[in-house]
């Protein structure tokens, strides 16, 4: 095997293997739809985040427009505070709501932004003055039972 | 005596954990040695470019295939036990989070350590064996340069690319038996695998496992090649200690740094 040759081999190899991590990075992981846009940042308050997660994302109509960027709970008011980064392209007006909801029966949990009416747009950094907690199924669940429980003493 | 035969039984216990403790400073202070003497390796290029040839080139039938098989028996026994559920849509998710994070760098580095890892041992073990590194020395060509550092960055710097074409030709096969063989939809395979794995931290940690086990496997081919006795018994011996040796300290690293990488995440 001669000079020439081997770097021809070490050249293909380095470059199908350069390849295949950035397929990994493209492809199988989701690193262009990250970081690479720039974003702002939007706070909102929920009594209950159920099984929400860092980097779930955040959709309007649907569409992902934003990422869940950190969760912490209010040590005053026991709420927990959402911190949402949204991409610099979409506004969205003062009374918006964002509720938490879930894609599927199993599905991944999900911050769901409604834009209202108002003229005035949410800046970096402000609150999101109205939320939908998240339904936990236990809770529905124990209602549903009370409910049917004195609806039936009632008869 | 008992007594005697215990005390016996005790000196050999104690007799082999010093042997072990001196081994481990001896490889420490080879891998310093080394790594001193690692700017010739780049100075001298081809010499490097050579061992990336055989250690990373040599490999890739071994490694895609691998990667291939692996990622179509995930498929067919992921999907199995997805569907349980009704989630086989997610078996993108499955395949690619096992691929990247786990399987990709695991199993690339044990078909590494004994493909790559046991050739390096036994080359260096037999030129020691036959004195040619005694007269490299007589030249004044030190051999930790010439011999011991090219080879040790040949591995280190296949063993990451070797990995990701694994995960690749994982994720490809997994890609074949889903959506070709059991028909699911080619858009939700791709893109629930998308929305599940970030860059970051998932194929980045991935990608730091690959770079580790590729230090480990090369250190350990070299150190055992240029520690074994130089007999046709002690070279034998020594490459069956570079892959028991570089397969365990494979599984133990993978195991320390999933601790640290991962019990962050989701919190």
């Amino acid at each position: 095997m001669n000079r020439t040759a081997i770097d021809l081999w070490v050249g293909i190899f380095v470059t199908i293997g350069l390849a295949a991590i950035v397929f990994l990075a493209l492809k199988v992981g989701n690193l262009a739809s990250l970081n690479t846009v720039p974003s702002y940042r939007l706070e909102a308050r929920f009594d209950n985040i159920g099984g929400l997660k860092l980097r779930a994302p955040v959709k309007a109509a649907g569409v992902v427009v934003g990422r869940v960027d950190r969760i912490r709970l209010d040590p005053k008011t026991y709420e927990a505070v959402v911190a949402l980064k949204i991409d610099n392209g979409y506004q969205f007006t003062k009374d918006s709501i964002a509720s938490i909801l879930t894609s599927g029966l199993l599905g991944e949990v999900y911050i769901g932004l409604d834009a209202g009416g108002d003229t005035v747009m949410l800046a970096d950094g402000a609150m999101i003055a109205k939320t939908q907690s998240a339904v936990v199924l236990e809770k529905l669940i124990g209602q549903f039972l009370f409910d049917k429980a004195s609806s039936g003493g009632g008869k | 005596m008992p007594a005697e035969a215990f005390a016996n039984g005790l000196r050999r216990v104690g007799a082999g954990a010093i042997n072990a403790i001196s081994r481990l400073g001896f490889a420490a202070r080879f891998f310093a040695v080394v790594l001193v003497h690692s700017p010739d390796a780049f100075r001298r290029t081809s010499l490097t470019l050579r061992e990336i040839y055989f250690a990373g080139v040599l490999s890739l039938v071994i490694i895609m295939v691998s990667g291939l098989f692996v990622g179509m028996v995930l498929g067919l026994q992921g999907y199995d036990s997805l569907n349980k559920y009704g989630a086989g849509d997610s078996l993108g998710v499955f395949v690619g989070l096992s691929l990247v994070r786990e399987l990709g760098p695991v199993v690339a580095g044990l078909l590494f350590a004994s493909r790559a890892g046991s050739a390096i041992t036994a080359e260096i073990g037999l030129m020691k064996t036959t004195e040619q590194l005694a007269a490299m020395e007589m030249m004044a060509v030190d051999p930790l340069a010439r011999i011991v550092a090219p080879r040790f960055w040949g591995g280190v710097i296949s063993m990451p690319l070797l990995a990701a074409l694994f995960s690749v030709m994982g994720v490809f096969g997994a890609y074949l038996v889903g959506v070709r063989l059991i028909g699911l939809d080619s858009g939700a395979f791709w893109g629930n695998m998308r929305a599940a794995i970030s860059f970051w931290p998932d194929v980045t940690n991935g990608i730091i496992k690959s770079v580790v086990f590729g230090v480990a496997v090369s250190l350990i081919a070299v150190f055992e090649g240029y520690d074994a006795k130089p007999t046709a018994e002690g070279v034998s011996s020594a490459t069956t200690r570079t892959v028991v040796g570089a397969s365990l300290a494979i599984l133990a690293l993978d195991f320390i740094l999933t601790v640290f990488m991962f019990r962050g995440i989701g919190g």
